[in-house]
């Protein structure tokens, strides 16, 4: 899909939700070289949304959207959580269907997808929270990397169940005083992203969303690796200031905090061989590319 | 729909004829084969251009789901693998049926019930997936033996349910399934009961279609919901979304939905008269007596009648084809004659005699009986002993305790 599919037919177009019209005139679908920075130039794919003032997950997830290669040929799953919050307000098609199945369904689309459209690119992303991936997900979790399912799966981490009001999980750290771990959680986080790769996945990486560069750097290569190669993995920090005792403006700061070295989301990657020669020869096309652009440009002024 | 009818006439890659259903299933010339139930299940799948099969093991559907894994790798499927867990494979056809699939998948027992929670979201999320369910035993200690108590599970869930007496009613409504869970004003997944190994794992006589005919493939924009795709705009659904919402708006729009799912579960009505001819069969419904069943129990109720019309006893006979939509008119019709009603079932609780008790006028006159479970077979003396003993009539002891 391209713009073209989303064209109003002339005699309906002042009828049609200006939001439409917007998306219509200004959004990003099919251009090659989509990323962050069209946030606040472009029409975002994602708008409003209903997360607390100052939820991180609201800054992930506008890095995401404006990160995916093609968002006009890509379907994301999500899980129950705050996550299903905003996909109702996302602009590419999404899927919600119940708590933890969320790679189980991903598989079947991917291969429905897959079987339908031979020869095009068709993206899955899946996108939920730390209790969907890591507690009551994590067979199909596991299972899907095991089967070498050809989708990027992204973690939201905010170390434990937001949307129920804060209760542990499996992803919370180790003494944590949460609902449900009155005298603190009693087993250390779970070592998702090392699981990821023994599991199989061919690029995993951890990091917080504090510099929206990053995201697009590894959510484009996570996407592209998933697309040739096999599965993928992205565990995000974007805690919960709501039940960490933050206030709305420091969800940045923890996020600074938390990723310096030696802290438990200092950046962390993993990358099998495989998807290394991919990434290598994707940016030496790019380089191409830009190179290209720079001598066109050059002939244009002289 | 336009995209699907050209099709007709052109070959799939095996080979095969996508044929008009109404005449590969009704006109085309059958031939007569020696099958289990499970090779049955085999057969349909090979004719129905199905997409995407997604199988687990589980006593006594595993063999049917591992010979349509042959049917992949001779290309006649599109895409099989195996699921981790029932619960995961269900979600696996609810991904593949979003992505615009025809998805088939095979379960039983435990298996069932741990899928369940995916059921109820097949159905409101308009996924038109068939589910064959080859029922046994749910309770502990453990059990692999037929046993129907776990259809009255899926009975609330929104989707259609129809249980298959015979392999030749298997066979058949495999292929009407498809058909009517994929009409526009249904567009639900159906599950499809038969009776664990006394259909599965027995041998029958079957009138197959020809086997290079095959359904038109699934077309998912005929779907009243957007496939999962891309392929269309995609909108923005709301700006609050329902779920976090306490308010009227909220209620009224997931009330309206519910009441669509079950709205469009009686639509499904009009065309399974159509394919199955009627959503019962019935016969003498002029007798006093009656029996009333749904699977293999209608296949003993047919024996317990002729070996009461030696005795001079003369019975009727309702076999009821869908549980949902439930056949209440015809019910009621069929047996508003009757004085005496037996509904003899393959479970403790004896669910079809109470849907029936909630469904007819009079209803004292439902005996919920004869019952069999944990695996037990259901002689049809059993079934003339209990219509006798009720009716006050001279039994026989069935089984001595032994000299």
């Amino acid at each position: 899909m391209s713009k073209e599919r989303i064209k109003i037919s002339e005699a309906l177009y002042d009828i049609m939700p200006s939001d439409y019209q917007d998306l219509v005139k200004s959004a990003t679908y099919g251009k090659e070289d989509r990323g962050w920075k069209d946030i606040g130039t472009a029409k975002e794919l994602i708008e409003q949304h209903s997360l607390c003032a100052g939820c991180p997950e609201s800054m992930a997830f506008r890095y995401i959207i404006a990160s995916l290669p093609n968002p006009e040929d890509t379907v994301m799953v999500g899980s129950t959580g705050c996550t299903s919050l905003v996909f109702p307000m996302v602009a590419v098609h999404n899927i919600h269907s119940l708590f933890g199945n969320q790679n189980a369904i991903a598989s079947g689309l991917k291969r429905a997808l897959s079987l339908r459209f031979p020869g095009r690119i068709k993206d899955v992303v899946v996108l939920a929270g730390d209790g969907a991936t890591v507690d009551i997900g994590l067979d199909m979790t596991l299972q899907s990397w095991f089967r070498q399912e050809k989708f990027t799966t992204i973690c939201f981490d905010n170390e434990l169940y937001a949307n129920t009001g804060g209760q542990e999980s499996g992803l919370m750290r180790k003494g944590f005083v949460a609902k449900m771990a009155p005298v603190g959680k009693q087993f250390e986080k779970v070592r998702l992203p090392e699981i990821a790769r023994e599991s199989g996945c061919h690029y995993v990486v951890q990091c917080t969303v504090s510099k929206p560069s990053l995201i697009e750097k590894v959510v484009k290569n996570a996407v592209y690796v998933a697309r040739e190669i096999g599965p993928t993995y992205l565990q995000l920090y974007t805690p919960c200031i709501l039940e960490i005792g933050k206030n709305s403006m420091e969800g940045l700061q923890e996020m600074r905090d938390s990723e310096k070295p030696n802290e438990r989301f200092a950046y962390k990657e993993f990358v099998s061989e495989p998807a290394k020669q991919l990434l290598a020869e994707l940016a030496a096309k790019e380089k191409e590319r830009k190179a290209a652009a720079k001598q066109l440009a050059g002939q244009a002024q002289a | 729909m336009a995209e699907t009818q050209s099709l007709i006439g052109t070959q799939n890659k095996k080979g095969q004829t996508y044929t008009d259903p109404w005449y590969m299933l009704n006109e085309a010339l059958r031939t007569p084969s020696f099958f289990t139930g499970s090779e049955v299940i085999k057969e349909a799948i090979r004719r129905a251009s199905c997409d995407i099969m997604i199988a687990y093991p589980i006593t006594p559907q595993s063999e049917a789901a591992a010979l349509i894994g042959e049917l992949f790798a001779e290309g006649y499927v599109g895409d099989y693998f195996r699921g981790e867990s029932e619960f995961a494979v269900m979600s696996q056809c609810a991904g593949a049926s979003f992505g615009g699939a025809r998805v088939f998948t095979t379960t039983a027992g435990p298996g069932t019930m741990r899928a369940m929670e995916n059921f109820p979201m097949w159905a409101g999320a308009r996924l038109p997936i068939q589910m064959i369910v080859t029922c046994r035993g749910i309770n502990s200690p453990l059990s692999i033996q037929p046993d129907t108590l776990e259809i009255s599970y899926l009975l609330n869930t929104g989707m259609m349910v129809w249980h298959a007496e015979t392999a030749q009613d298997f066979f058949d409504w495999i292929l009407k399934g498809f058909i009517v869970a994929e009409e526009p004003d249904v567009h639900l997944p159906l599950a499809l009961c038969c009776d664990g190994f006394f259909v599965t794992h027995t041998k029958d006589v079957v009138q197959l279609t020809p086997a290079d005919m095959c359904l038109p493939p699934y077309d998912p924009y005929r779907s009243p919901v957007p496939c999962m795709d891309m392929e269309c705009p995609p909108v923005r659904m709301m700006r609050d979304p329902f779920v976090m919402k306490s308010n009227y708006i909220s209620y009224a729009t997931h009330a309206s939905w519910q009441q669509e799912v079950w709205a469009a579960v009686e639509r499904s009505r009009k065309h399974a008269i159509r394919w199955l001819d009627g959503l019962i069969d019935a016969e003498n419904t002029d007798a006093e007596i009656m029996i009333v069943a749904s699977g293999t129990a209608v296949s003993q109720g047919r024996e317990a009648i002729r070996m009461l019309e030696d005795e001079g006893v003369r019975c009727g006979l309702v076999k009821i084809k869908t549980l949902r939509p439930w056949p209440a008119d015809e019910i009621r019709e069929a047996t508003k004659h009757a004085k005496h009603i037996f509904v003899p079932e393959f479970n403790v609780t004896g669910w079809l005699a109470k849907e029936i008790r909630a469904t007819i006028p009079d209803h004292h006159r439902v005996y919920a009986g004869p019952h069999v479970c944990g695996g037990m077979t259901m002689p049809p003396e059993i079934i003339v002993s209990e219509i006798k003993t009720a009716l006050g009539m001279k039994t026989f002891s069935l089984a001595g305790r032994g000299s």
